[in-house]
This record gives C-alpha cells, sequence and structure tokens, in this order.
C-alpha cells in the first residue's frame, strides 16, 4: 500500500470535517426519525410522529444542508468543482435529490402531526407517517451506499 | 494516488462504523434534550453503539496495520484508541440509568445522570473525529 494514499493537501481539513461530521449526524438523524416514525405508524403515537418530523426538520434537514456545502467547499478548494469524477458526482446528486426527499419526508410528517392532533387519541397521522417513514427508510439505504463511495471513491 | 481494493473495504467499513456511532449519539442526544425515548429505540441505540465500537476498533486497527505511513504507536492513532476506550466507559455508565428507567417499560424522562455521561461520550468521539481528520503528527 502506498504512503501516497494517507497524504492530503493540509486546507481539506476543517471542511473534510464539516462535511464527515455533518454526514454521520445525518444518518443519525434518519435512523432516530426511522425509529420514532415506524412507532407511530405502528401505534398512532401523535407524540412520536411529532418527534420523527423534528428529528428530521430540526437535526436531520440542517445536517443534510451542511454535509452538501462542506463538500462543495472542499471540492473549491481543490478546484474540483467541475470535475468530471464519479463519486464527486455521485455526492453531488445524492446530496440535492436527498434535499428533495427530506423536505417531501419532512412535509408529509408535518402534516401527519397535525391530522394526528386533530382525530381522535389512537387515530395516528394516516398515510403522511407511512410515507414519510418509508421515504426515510430508503435515504438510510441511499446514504449508506453513498458513503461507501465516497470511501472507495470510484473513477 | 494509489489506492486498493483492501484498502478501500476496511476505509468503507471503518466509516460505516463511524457513521453508526451516531446512530447512538444522535439518538441519545435527543433524549437528553427532551424527545422521546422508547424500549425499541434503546434498542437501536444500544446495538448501534455496540456494532460500531466493534467496527472502529477493529477496522481501524487493521488500517493503521494495512497503511505504509501509519503505525499504531503513532501520536494520534494512540489518542484515538484512548478516547475510544473513554467512550466506551462513559457508554456503559450512560447507559445503566436509561435501563433503570426502561424497567418500567414506559417511555422514559431525561436523566440527568445518563446526560453527564453521555455528553461526555459525545465529547470523546468528537476528539477522536478531530484526530481522524487533522492526524496530528502524521
Amino acid at each position: 500500500m502506498s504512503a501516497l494514499a494517507v497524504i492530503r493537501p493540509n486546507d481539506w481539513e476543517l471542511p473534510l470535517f464539516v462535511h464527515v461530521l455533518a454526514g454521520f449526524v445525518l444518518i443519525g438523524a434518519l435512523f432516530m426519525a426511522a425509529t420514532y416514525l415506524f412507532a407511530a405508524r405502528r401505534d398512532g403515537s401523535v407524540e412520536l410522529t411529532r418527534a420523527g418530523f423534528r428529528s428530521l426538520l430540526i437535526v436531520a434537514l440542517p445536517a443534510l444542508l451542511a454535509t452538501r456545502f462542506a463538500g462543495q467547499w472542499i471540492a473549491s478548494q481543490e478546484d474540483l468543482e467541475d470535475a468530471e469524477v464519479t463519486w464527486i458526482e455521485v455526492g453531488y446528486a445524492s446530496t440535492d435529490a436527498g434535499l428533495l426527499f427530506v423536505i417531501v419526508a419532512t412535509v408529509a410528517a408535518g402534516l401527519a402531526v397535525r391530522r394526528a392532533g386533530r382525530v381522535a387519541e389512537g387515530g395516528g397521522g394516516g398515510a403522511g407517517v407511512t410515507v414519510a417513514a418509508w421515504i426515510v427508510a430508503l435515504l438510510i439505504l441511499l446514504y449508506g451506499v453513498v458513503l461507501w463511495l465516497m470511501a472507495s471513491k470510484p473513477t | 494516488m494509489l489506492r486498493g481494493a483492501v484498502y478501500d473495504t476496511l476505509l468503507g467499513l471503518h466509516l460505516l462504523s463511524a457513521a453508526i456511532t451516531f446512530v447512538t449519539l444522535v439518538m441519545f442526544s435527543a433524549w437528553a434534550l427532551g424527545a422521546p425515548l422508547t424500549r425499541s429505540q434503546w434498542t437501536v441505540a444500544d446495538q448501534a453503539w455496540n456494532v460500531s465500537g466493534a467496527g472502529l476498533l477493529i477496522f481501524g486497527v487493521w488500517l493503521a496495520l494495512y497503511v505504509d505511513g501509519y503505525e499504531l504507536w503513532d501520536g494520534w492513532i494512540l489518542g484515538a484508541l484512548v478516547l475510544l476506550v473513554a467512550a466506551t466507559f462513559f457508554g456503559a455508565r450512560a447507559r445503566t440509568p436509561v435501563l433503570a428507567a426502561l424497567a418500567g417499560g414506559a417511555a422514559v424522562t431525561t436523566a440527568r445522570e445518563a446526560m453527564v455521561w453521555h455528553w461526555l461520550r459525545t465529547l470523546a468521539i468528537l476528539g477522536i473525529l478531530v484526530l481522524m481528520v487533522w492526524k496530528p503528527g502524521a
């Protein structure tokens, strides 16, 4: 194994730290949201539906934005913004598409909270919780694959 | 930059383990800040901590042995190992009060003792992340 693999330019560190930390928090937040939303889907709890909604809105969404912008920051430091490199393009595409899906899941969970608050206790959040829960589950799978690609950096 | 399949696989597994660590950290942090925690969520957070701890240690040490230019006794690697031991200790201390609260079977509210240990564990893990990114002395 070449020692070259361990050498990185010095000005990568801060954006890399932000990128990695935010990415890890994003995965943690998605797991947390999934556990709340699937539990809410099962027992119709308003409290758990609200916790899932807040997990997405307060933690996952900011973490996703921080991951995306820190990634762009690293690319700009290295003049790679316009580079046609597979793993960078996958990173941009997954965060851009992921942002859309996280917003959809957040809105669905938010609507489920409103619905659950209106109906009788135990009525649950309806389809909104189910939609949000499955979108979040798919995002967890997606970002597991993306994390692997970021590590292996295929050309 | 030369890369190999073994290095890529080890790094991928090491990073996945680190990401799974944050499943536990984020869930405990949310709970510490007042979010509900149920038994099924506790199981996910607890198992994530066990799996990720083993993964971080095994694949981290393997990487240190595999990569030319890294040695287990490098300061930043030794520091990370010490912090991982500390995080494991703090995590065990954070776990006990939560288990006791969950023994009743209901969702638990914030336990001050568990919170303190959890934040210490979080600081230790963040310290490891700083060492992994900046690699002082490497």
